[in-house]
């Protein structure tokens, strides 16, 4: 790639930073160059913002009709997954996938919600509590 | 309020978090020579891995460089620098650690999660472990922070370097800190040797690594042939997710597959100035062409999730280019591996 190729497509870096780039000069040696971004990065990071998105949005309708817990929609919103979660939190995915169910979220003791609500960095009274001002 | 600034200390830029921690960890103690390409030849930087039954965010765990903190490693042993590298299990040492060492005026590169690193957009922010920053002073409080991606230096509160430098799941930091600890002088034949030495390492992970139908040059066919089959596997929308995972791990912040290729190649025509043998040139001219083939791949990727191209032949040829950039690397390296270095 030619020096004056270097993508300039504004996007997520914008007001942050620009980035280095590899690319060549006039006398096709490397140097390294600045670029404010690239068009195919920011619609691959759009594309999985909106998918994380949907995730959200999901997981609030499922709780509204209960067939959900809360802590599906902040492991969602924090964009975790079931590993990432499980160290956070130290409790095993086996269980994490119990406490998703509304019955069994509900029996939960204050010291695992607290495992959770740190993880989430919320309060144990947002998690019990979650939704509770929509309705 | 206790002050302990590096005022010598001087942030460069570099294109990805490790290669930039290493080079500006080891210019800062006055190593002059180096650049971010010759580090990441030096250390071996450039890899492909796809771990299989792993998925990441809906996507494949794939990598396109080796484990974070080898480049610096094995940077540091090939020149023969002293270095120290460190992990804790408890916050407060870790943070006591620091402050010693930054009150001996040191610059501590630290491994960090980017989850909680607030001067990165948000956009950028997943529970991506890997990342590199130096810390190189303390005022009023606040930790000052060189990371090698950002243009400007930058601070963090206590809290939050505490919160990332104990990030948690893959690649978990452990508070990981590493610096080199003694200025030494390096011979011009201490350099050839250590780019020689950087050269065999890359071409072993590429070629050499046995029963590696996932790591190097074949991996790439691996993932090809995953891509291949992904529409009918999974249907559309799946399969752009999929696609767009690939292209985030491909294109970090300033990396991914495209860019790392792009600092190899930059790194054969620096060793040149080193060791004058034609066939770095040449060789450097098609990485480039990699690197220039992984970013078609991901433009075509790109069409695909935003729902421009959907039909199987677009995916055909996705996969086809990927073969192509397996050929040309396995090639590539075959022919670094034949050139008589010392």
């Amino acid at each position: 790639m030619d020096k004056k190729d270097i993508p300039q497509d504004k996007g997520h870096l914008k007001n942050f930073t620009r980035e280095v780039f590899y690319a060549k000069n006039d006398k096709g040696e490397y140097e390294a160059g600045l670029s404010a971004g690239w068009e195919v990065k920011n619609q691959a990071l759009d594309f999985a913002w909106k998918d994380i998105e949907e995730k959200v949005n999901q997981a609030k309708e499922d709780i509204k009709n209960g067939k959900i817990s809360p802590i599906k929609y902040y492991m969602e919103l924090n964009v975790m997954d079931f590993q990432t979660l499980a160290a956070y939190t130290g409790i095993w995915t086996f269980f994490i996938k119990r406490h998703f169910k509304p019955k069994v979220f509900k029996k939960l003791s204050d010291k695992t919600l607290a495992k959770y609500a740190s993880a989430f960095e919320i309060t144990i009274k947002e998690l019990k509590e979650f939704g509770k001002n929509d309705k | 309020m206790e002050k302990t600034i590096n005022k010598n200390f001087q942030h460069y830029q570099a294109a990805h978090c490790e290669n930039g921690v290493t080079t500006s960890l080891l210019k800062n103690i006055g190593v002059d020579f180096i650049t971010e390409p010759l580090a990441f030849g030096i250390g071996a930087g450039l890899f492909y891995i796809h771990i299989p039954f792993v998925k990441f965010s809906g996507g494949p765990a794939v990598s396109y460089r080796s484990m974070p903190g080898t480049v610096f490693n094995r940077t540091c042993k090939a020149l023969k620098i002293p270095l120290e590298r460190k992990k804790f299990n408890k916050e407060q040492k870790a943070q006591e650690f620091l402050d010693a060492a930054l009150k001996q005026n040191i610059n501590v590169g630290c491994q960090v999660g980017v989850f909680h690193l607030n001067y990165f957009p948000k956009e950028y922010r997943f529970h991506f472990n890997g990342h590199n920053l130096i810390v190189y002073g303390k005022e009023n409080g606040q930790y000052l922070i060189s990371d090698p991606v950002m243009e400007t230096t930058t601070s963090l509160t206590p809290e939050v370097l505490n919160k990332v430098r104990f990030a948690k799941g893959m690649l978990a930091p452990k508070g990981q800190i590493y610096y080199p600890t003694k200025a030494v002088d390096i011979s011009r034949d201490t350099i050839e040797k250590a780019i020689v030495k950087g050269i065999k390492i890359n071409t072993n992970f590429m070629l050499n690594i046995p029963t590696a139908y996932i790591i190097g040059a074949k991996g790439i066919k691996y993932t090809a042939n995953r891509v291949r089959k992904l529409r009918d596997k999974v249907g559309i929308k799946q399969a752009g997710l999929y696609l767009s995972q690939i292209i985030r791990m491909q294109e970090e912040i300033g990396t991914g597959g495209g860019g790392f290729r792009y600092i190899y190649a930059a790194f054969l025509e620096q060793a040149y100035n080193y060791i004058p043998k034609d066939e770095f040139i040449s060789i450097s001219e098609e990485i480039t062409r990699s690197g220039d083939l992984w970013r078609a791949c991901a433009m075509q990727m790109a069409g695909i999730f935003k729902g421009r191209i959907t039909e199987q032949k677009h995916f055909d040829e996705i996969a086809d280019k990927m073969f192509e950039i397996s050929d040309i690397e396995e090639q590539s390296f075959r022919r670094l591996s034949k050139i008589k270095l010392k």
